[in-house]
């Protein structure tokens, strides 16, 4: 296969790695990497390198369309994005250091979790007292709803903050976004209201890769090759997803994307632990 | 620093950045097309060698090794647009940075300087 046939199969399928991410909001880096690795036979750390580039890309290009739902908390965001992106910086340079075999292992690991965990429905709560350090902090704010303004209060700040110091490690060493461990710290450690959790996180998650994507480059993992096809297909995707969301029934695609999740899991640790990674 | 949140303030501080971000994916994503097709145009029919790792070049590989090599050959035209998709949100922290100031919000000032400060250390290659 030469380059520009590879290129156009890589293409399509980082586009509907894309589209399946944004219409079951796992996101479509969690699964770039594994198909790069296990179906092109591309080496893992290129593949990481390509699969973080495009995870800046949807989260770029996927906010507009969620501040004008008014829902992200700017305050939450950026006091979280000091953890973030510490943690981004340590795991990359962890990527730097690990033996390919290994990053395989924790990838699987972390990608059952992730398969796991959007299975569950999102939780909903009544509001919690006011917290001291989330006062201090001011974090505390409100939502649009159907019955007007919701008030929230935050709660849970440390376990919130460590818990986004690990989604940030797990983001620089493996090269994908950790949006659902960002929505987990902070829609149940935190209690902050999901829909907010889910656009605050969005949010975090383009500065948390730029954080890894420094070292990723002056570590020689970013080829422009590989690159510009995944960036393209994931970002057109995730695009065309994101517009067809409202209308798609989801519940039986989110199963079958837990499914090939799973299985893509499995084959990453087989891989790791035969030492084929 | 304002005791009662300020909706629109907010609210429009938001949309400036969301529409600065939507404008450097866009730009981003045409500057990495334009040098895709480049380099297909050029290169596609070699064989790739992706399977084996072995780092990219050094002009390929820093902010000044990308910035100083500029010229028609596609995977650099590439490794520029990248450049530029890494620095959209780098650009929405420096972006809040200003925010955050014009609000007197000081310890939301010094929180995003620390966040600015993590991304430049990365982008410099781990040193200042």
């Amino acid at each position: 296969m030469n380059t520009l046939e590879l290129a156009i199969l890589i293409w399509l399928g980082s586009l509907v790695a894309g589209l399946l991410g944004a219409l079951t909001g796992l996101g479509g880096g969690i699964v770039v990497t594994p198909l790069l690795t296990l179906a092109f036979g591309v080496d893992l750390r290129y593949a990481i390198g390509a699969s973080l580039v495009s995870v800046i890309a949807t989260s770029s290009g996927a906010a507009a369309a969620y501040v004008k739902e008014g829902f992200t908390n700017m305050r939450i965001g950026m006091f979280l994005e000091v953890a973030t992106t510490v943690g981004a910086v340590t795991g990359a340079t962890l990527t730097t250091r690990l033996p390919a075999s290994k990053i395989a292992i924790i990838f699987g690991i972390v990608l059952l979790c992730s398969a796991y965990f959007s299975s569950r429905p999102a939780s909903s709560r009544a509001t919690a007292p006011p917290d001291r350090i989330a006062t201090m902090l001011r974090l505390d704010s409100q939502y649009p709803s159907d019955t007007g303004p919701q008030e929230y209060h935050v709660r849970g700040v440390p376990l919130g903050f460590g818990l986004m110091f690990v989604a940030g490690t797990l983001s620089g060493l493996l090269g994908i976004g950790s949006g659902a461990m960002k929505v987990i710290a902070m829609d149940q450690a935190m209690h902050v209201p999901f829909k907010v959790s889910t656009t605050t996180s969005n949010f975090m998650i383009g500065v948390t890769a730029a954080a890894s994507a420094g070292i990723y480059l002056h570590g020689g993992y970013i080829d422009p090759g590989l690159a510009m096809p995944v960036m393209l297909g994931v970002l057109l995707g995730s695009l065309v997803g994101a517009r067809v969301l409202p209308r798609t029934r989801t519940a039986k695609l989110r199963a079958l994307f837990g499914l090939v999740v799973a299985v893509l899991a499995v084959e990453m640790i087989y891989h790791g632990v035969t030492g084929r990674i | 620093m304002a005791n009662t949140p300020n909706r629109w303030t907010d609210q429009r501080v938001e949309t400036i950045i969301a529409n600065l971000l939507r404008a450097g994916v866009i730009l981003a994503a045409s500057v990495v097309t334009l040098g895709g097709v480049i380099f297909l145009v050029r290169h596609g029919r070699e064989i790739p060698h992706y399977a084996v790792f072995a780092g990219e070049p050094k002009e390929l590989r820093s902010m000044r090794g990308i910035l100083g090599a500029i010229s028609f050959r596609g995977r650099n035209i590439i490794q520029l647009g990248l450049l530029i998709l890494i620095f959209t949100p780098v650009a929405r922290v420096a972006f809040s940075v200003a925010a955050f100031a014009l609000g007197r919000d000081r310890l939301y000032v010094g929180l995003t300087l620390a966040v600015l400060a993590i991304l430049v250390f990365s982008l410099t290659g781990g040193h200042f």
